[in-house]
């Protein structure tokens, strides 16, 4: 049972950090910064439990605005690459960030021992939810809660105009503008926006692993944030949990009795996928239940 | 209502856009036309403010929008169409237009309401300008399966949608049968029944002779003539430029 919650638990936050990469990719911005908001949301909702006693609530939220505020930073150099570039400056990014917690040392005595972030040590005794006595049921529950409402946030989002304006944006930048579309506010907004939802990602999967250290936060992690939109496709928000399921669900837990082929199969699968699906899995026949699709298009 | 005061614009020390000053009045349509490279497209993304300008200003009603970005010139009443058509292709043919739709087209509804709303009003304006494009059956599909002369139609309805006073038309009729041009012409003459005012860049003369008030005519990034179609068709200067004689 256990084991079947932690996977719960994986997909649950590979899944917040796939929407928060999601979001971004539909203005087409490419960003491996993610990881980094992750990692700002883990550490600074941990030390506001840890170390200033707050409620688990008001730190996954101080922990998420922290974390969108650095989004918000990071949104406006990255209106002025695209591409590659991107990709490169967002990575040194994360580094940075990263290579600071892996620096950070804030030990506090509390009840005779002393807790907080202690370098390459690492950030231990994030107990929150072991000390006011959360079942690892409910700890779960409380991840799908998180995950539904943003699912369900994106889902309405793409209901109402800034939906077609994020798309309008990702598709031709020069077409949106001249339409009327003032890029800088719909792009620093989908970083910041972004950087909310990888921050509460961040917070849940500290307090849930109840230690984080910098290893836990590489640009692998960046990787597979921006994997799992790609992967799954843009057309809307459950090609991303299609993808997560797909990845952390079957490649990676149901396939562990292949041992070390795996890592062979697991390439070539999302190969394959791509072949046949460029535009994500969520345009695998089966899937087709929308509204858009019945209309005959690809 | 348009006023091009002695712009330039060069691209590492060619000048695309030469001293070029001409204005065009409100209710009028004037072609902008010119041999290939005489920087008639140039001029038009000057206009928009693709690029900025280095010399000279541009004004609308009286406005200097030549610092202004790009959005706000439109919010400033100016829209265009593409050389190449560059709709929003996975998205349906309405939320291209609502894409465009500005604020003052539907001014009950507040800010929160036109981003996050997703009202009638919107809907019923959505619908009005499909109407008026002959797109009003095409509006639940995908814009990218639309057929060229619909997706024409479609970069139209999107350039009203903003409720601009000045529409910039960048060859649109590059790649149509002389069917489709006389639906454009006819098209083109409905935007003057709405009140707006219409810049024409064209290389099809079959449309351009037919449908235009005055035409301005560049070569090298300079204008070398302007005058009412008749007059143009006569002129020397122009005939020389058409035809390749220095």
């Amino acid at each position: 049972m256990e084991f079947y919650l932690g996977i719960l638990q994986t997909i649950g936050f590979h899944t917040l950090l796939g929407l928060s990469a999601y979001l971004l990719l539909l203005t087409g911005q490419l960003s491996m910064a993610q990881v980094g908001f992750f990692a700002i949301g883990a550490y600074a909702s941990g030390i506001l439990t840890v170390i200033y006693g707050l409620h688990i609530f008001l730190a996954l939220g101080v922990g998420a605005v922290t974390a969108s505020f650095f989004a918000f930073l990071v949104g406006f150099p990255a209106l002025r690459i695209k591409g590659l570039m991107l990709v490169i400056a967002t990575i040194a990014f994360s580094e940075i960030v990263r290579l600071y917690f892996f620096n950070l040392r804030w030990r506090i005595e509390k009840g005779g021992v002393e807790v907080g972030p202690d370098g390459a040590q690492g950030f231990r005794e994030i107990r929150y939810f072991a000390a006011n006595g959360w079942e690892p049921y409910q700890i779960v529950s409380f991840i799908w809660i998180v995950v539904i409402l943003v699912i369900a946030a994106l889902w309405w989002l793409d209901r109402v105009k800034v939906g077609s304006v994020l798309r309008a944006v990702g598709e031709d930048e020069l077409a949106a503008q001249s339409s009327g579309v003032n890029l800088t506010i719909v792009k620093v907004s989908a970083m910041t926006g972004g950087g909310f939802i990888a921050g509460i990602a961040g917070g849940l999967y500290a307090h849930s692993t109840t230690y984080v250290d910098h290893n836990s936060f590489t640009i692998l992690l960046a990787t597979f944030a921006v994997a799992y939109p790609i992967l799954g496709g843009l057309k809307n928000v459950f090609g991303t949990l299609f993808a997560v399921v797909f990845i952390q669900g079957i490649l990676i837990e149901g396939l562990r009795f292949l041992g070390d082929y795996r890592n062979l199969l697991f390439g070539l699968l999302i190969i394959i996928v791509m072949n046949f699906y460029p535009k994500g899995l969520i345009n695998i026949p089966i899937f087709n239940f929308s509204r858009r699709t019945k209309k005959g298009d690809t | 209502m348009l006023n091009i005061e002695n712009i330039g614009k060069n691209f590492g020390g060619v000048k695309a856009v030469d001293d070029l000053t001409f204005r065009v009045d409100k209710g009028e349509i004037v072609g902008l036309i010119g041999p290939n490279g005489s920087g008639k497209s140039t001029t038009i993304n000057l206009i928009c403010g693709v690029f900025p300008v280095d010399l000279g200003s541009i004004s609308v009603d009286d406005r200097n929008i030549s610092k202004l970005p790009t959005h706000e010139r439109v919010a400033s009443g100016i829209s265009r169409t593409f050389q190449n058509i560059r709709l929003f292709k996975e998205l349906s043919v309405w939320q291209n237009v609502w894409v465009a739709l500005q604020k003052d087209s539907y001014q009950s509804l507040g800010w929160m309401q036109e981003w996050f709303g997703n009202s009638k009003i919107q809907k019923e304006r959505i619908k009005e300008i499909l109407v008026f494009s002959g797109l009003g059956d095409r509006f639940d599909d995908l814009a990218g399966n639309l057929s060229f002369g619909e997706q024409r139609r479609l970069e139209l309805a999107r350039a009203i949608a903003s409720k601009p006073k000045l529409v910039l038309l960048d060859e649109p009729a590059a790649g149509m049968n002389s069917d489709e041009v006389a639906d454009l012409r006819q098209r083109i003459l409905d935007l003057r029944e709405l009140g707006l005012t219409v810049l024409l860049v064209e290389h099809v003369m079959e449309l351009v002779m037919n449908v235009v008030d005055r035409i301005v005519v560049l070569n090298f990034g300079k204008k070398i003539a302007e005058g009412n179609p008749q007059d143009i068709q006569k002129n020397i200067e122009v005939q020389k430029a058409y035809l390749g004689g220095a």
